[in-house]
């Protein structure tokens, strides 16, 4: 009876279970990670830069300096991520030291592999990656991701992407959720996802990991939408604090998380937020610059 | 059905869950698989006819915001005060007198005090079995396999309160006063609706 295990797949998809119906904001100062606590975030994100500064800065983007995240640790109780770059196993395993509560295997960050991600079962701490459809979803869990995120465009401000993920991705489990089994191995050589889980989606009719969505969602409305589509969360990046009042938007954006389906007090939740976050439209952007394909 | 073609509801048992953020659907699903009518709680209203109350696990503080924003604090007090409340994890912190070192919105209902993260990170996270005499049942003596994500300890508990389990060190994570119950872990994750039984059987005035 005395014993006990750590770094389980079920305690790893666990945390992630615990974080739905809820929203990570980024931040990259301990006074920021303490409005997002203070707003009701159920997370925060530890960076250097928010994404729509990543953008503009162009260069290499890495994982943040550990300084940034332990200060960011001290400051709030709630869950702690921050980001390695993909396929950069070491910043992971650096992570991982720092003792941070989720690693994100980020798009937003320059990928340190063309063909590999990190081996994530490897690590006790859970990862969340990045997706843009069913199939790139499955590998990711298959290689040990705990939880999933749709991609959209991050540093963008413009959910279309955002939504186009998700639709993607709820689609596809449509889609194999009508399936007659001896299909399946056809299917899962169609998207390019292990058959196991493949098979696993069917059954649960939904993916194996939580989904939350990200990239892109800048207002309460962006967010009700995302919960209406059927994720079970969201990450806001640079929408709350490249806002005008990044106190009120945080507050009014975790509201129409948990209100999702009253549009009556997202109506109310939305009023005089202040200038939200100026953007970029997707569609104006050259293909060089958009960051969701990075991940194979 | 009644004559007029509406479906009538029984008044078996209707457990409301606090939906504000969460695992609620976890909690749902296995209260479905036994056939308690269940409600989604995120507004006063949501309360009106529910007889007995699961709050999730989550983030406390996320909970606690919410509950504050959306008057919902009155309201479950007064519900805790007389009909069933149990708290897993998040929900059992919302519970409680007193966090150890947090200054965060908080029920107060329950005479035990709680420390938040008391295990340390998610690193620090584990399972274990756990022999919890109240919960078994004559078909099931097995221990309970309980999950522990950056889970809480109930740190002290009133005169009124019983101990339901502890850790081979004596350290305590579940407790029950009268009509309330709390539990550090996750019974919700397991598959395993002993806990589940065993609430409804409080619910029930049975226990």
């Amino acid at each position: 009876m005395d014993d006990q295990t750590v770094g389980t797949v079920g305690l790893k998809r666990g945390l992630a279970q615990m974080l739905k119906g809820g929203v990570i904001m980024d931040v990259v100062t301990p006074d920021q990670a303490r409005i997002a606590e203070q707003a009701g975030a159920c997370a925060v994100m530890a960076l250097e830069r928010v994404p729509a500064d990543i953008r503009v800065d162009g260069g290499v983007a890495r994982m943040s300096d550990p300084d940034i995240i332990y200060k960011i640790m001290d400051a709030v109780t709630i869950p702690v991520m921050a980001k390695c770059r993909i396929g950069h196993f070491v910043e992971a395993q650096i992570l991982e030291a720092i003792g941070v509560d989720y690693v994100d295997e980020s798009e937003v960050l320059t990928p340190a592999d063309q063909h590999h991600h990190v081996n994530k079962h490897d690590f006790k701490i859970p990862f969340v990656c990045g997706c843009r459809n069913l199939g790139e979803a499955l590998r990711r869990i298959g290689e040990g991701a705990a939880m999933i995120r749709t991609k959209g465009e991050a540093g963008t401000g413009d959910v279309v992407e955002a939504v186009y993920h998700a639709r993607t991705v709820l689609g596809e489990i449509r889609r194999l959720v009508g399936l007659p089994d001896e299909e399946l191995m056809a299917f899962s050589k169609e998207i390019g996802a292990p058959y196991e889980l493949v098979k696993e989606t069917k059954e649960l009719g939904r993916m194996p990991v939580v989904n939350f969505a990200a990239g892109g969602i800048a207002t309460p409305a962006d967010a009700a939408l995302m919960m209406q589509l059927g994720v079970d969360g969201v990450f806001v990046g640079s929408g709350i604090f490249k806002s005008g009042d990044p106190e009120r938007r945080a507050k009014a954006i975790v509201e129409a998380t948990t209100h999702f389906r009253d549009p009556r007090i997202i109506a109310e939740v939305s009023r005089n937020l202040g200038e939200p976050m100026v953007g970029r439209s997707v569609s104006s952007m050259p293909e060089s610059e958009h960051l969701a394909v990075r991940g194979w | 059905m009644s004559a007029d073609g509406k479906c009538e509801k029984s008044r078996v048992i209707n457990v409301g869950v606090l939906a504000l953020q969460g695992d609620f659907a976890e909690h749902i699903q296995i209260l479905k698989c036994m056939g308690v009518q269940t409600v989604e709680v995120r507004l006063p209203k949501d309360m009106v006819d529910i007889d007995a109350l699961i709050i999730p696990g989550g983030e406390s503080t996320t909970i606690g915001k919410l509950s504050v924003a959306f008057g919902l604090m009155a309201p479950l007090r007064r519900f805790a005060s007389e009909k069933p409340v149990w708290g897993t994890c998040a929900g059992a912190i919302f519970l409680a007198e007193e966090s150890t070192g947090h200054d965060q919105p908080m029920l107060q209902v329950m005479d035990i005090v709680v420390q938040r993260n008391a295990f340390g990170r998610q690193v620090d996270s584990f399972e274990t079995d756990l022999d919890i005499p109240a919960v078994k049942t004559s078909e099931n003596q097995r221990p309970v396999h309980a999950v522990f994500i950056r889970a809480p300890l109930i740190e002290r508990v009133g005169k009124d309160v019983e101990v339901l389990a502890s850790l081979p060190d004596g350290r305590i994570v579940a407790a029950r006063q009268g009509h309330l119950l709390a539990t550090s872990f996750h019974p919700e994750l397991t598959g395993d609706d002993r806990f589940h039984r065993y609430f409804i059987r409080m619910a029930a005035g049975l226990i």
